[in-house]
């Protein structure tokens, strides 16, 4: 990434100081998108169809796990990786679907930075790793998460 | 005859393979996605990546999506011999998920699964649980994906 691409963003791996937090959302979660999204990936009766999901364990049309993770990813591109020196990610640590996300609900939440590193094997570049937390409008907790992202650095050892 | 009977620890399948077109990368990566390198394809030529690929996300939701295809076609040849498929419940989540290559445009990624562990749940004993571990390895055998996840069964 180049210096002036850099300059352009609001944060840089320096940023990412241990205990900071961002908050997420609020992202609204609509009936038509959780369709939307199992009909693609995850076609199972309680993504899919009202009456099922209530007969289900979930209690209503619910999300895909894998629909929680996308809302999860775009929270945090809203919340600080579009503005940020992001390099992507090499994983994730886990992903804990605790409640049934319904159609209907809106989530919001806070990703914390855990840790900051910077890699020996590619200078100018650091590993950040975060904890994040959703909830819902009642305040429950829907989904915790962990992972590392990489991001480059503002001064790459230049200026201090 | 337990519904985890039929999930044999420790044998690998092959749950599917799926093509990623540029089109769907770029369709799944507006929505959830938007870095530079999952939706421009001239931006993502100058990143670390070197050409457009796809969302992390995008490649498990397409795992996700082979995986029910395989249920469905281990189903069916149950009842064809006479068994009662399994009832499939939530899952957990998921554990130790490492993007370890980019899935570029163009990539055809073959998607596998281990079963590593099958048993009753002690708080819950309404419900087994089945956990996995999870790779894709793209055209060239490179292994671009693993993770491990779990999900429900009734018992």
């Amino acid at each position: 990434m180049s210096t002036q691409a850099v300059a352009l963003k609001k944060y840089a791996l320096e940023d990412f100081t241990p205990g900071r937090e961002f908050e997420l959302g609020p992202y609204p979660v609509s009936a038509d998108e959780i369709i939307e999204f199992a009909s693609e990936f995850d076609p199972q009766p309680m993504h899919l169809d009202e009456e099922a999901g209530k007969a289900s364990i979930l209690g209503g049309l619910s999300a895909s796990g894998w629909h929680i993770c996308a809302m999860m990813m775009r929270m945090l591109i809203d919340g600080y990786i579009l503005d940020s020196t992001s390099q992507g990610a090499p994983g994730v640590e886990y992903c804990n679907w605790k409640r049934p996300v319904l159609a209907g609900d809106t989530l919001h939440g806070k990703s914390t930075v855990l840790s900051s590193r910077s890699l020996k094997s590619r200078p100018g570049i650091g590993a950040v790793e975060f904890s994040h937390e959703l909830f819902n409008q009642r305040g429950e907790l829907v989904c915790t998460s962990a992972n590392t992202g990489f991001f480059a650095s503002r001064d790459k050892g230049e200026r201090k | 005859m337990s519904a985890l009977d039929m999930f044999e620890i420790g044998k690998r399948v092959e749950i599917g393979s799926h093509t990623f077109t540029a089109d769907a990368i770029v369709a799944y990566a507006q929505k959830y996605d938007p870095q530079p390198f999952h939706v421009d394809e001239e931006a993502a030529r100058n990143s670390m990546f070197g050409g457009l690929c796809a969302s992390g996300w995008h490649t498990t939701a397409v795992w996700m999506k082979k995986n029910l295809e395989y249920g469905e076609m281990r189903d069916a040849e149950l009842k064809a011999q006479g068994k009662t498929p399994p009832v499939m419940g939530p899952s957990p989540g998921l554990s130790n998920l490492k993007w370890l290559r980019p899935v570029y445009a163009n990539d055809t990624i073959r998607f596998f699964n281990t079963v590593t562990s099958a048993r009753q749940r002690q708080n819950n004993p309404e419900w087994g649980i089945v956990e996995l571990f999870s790779e894709g390895y793209n055209q060239n055998g490179d292994k671009v994906v693993e993770f491990d996840n779990a999900v429900l069964v009734r018992m």
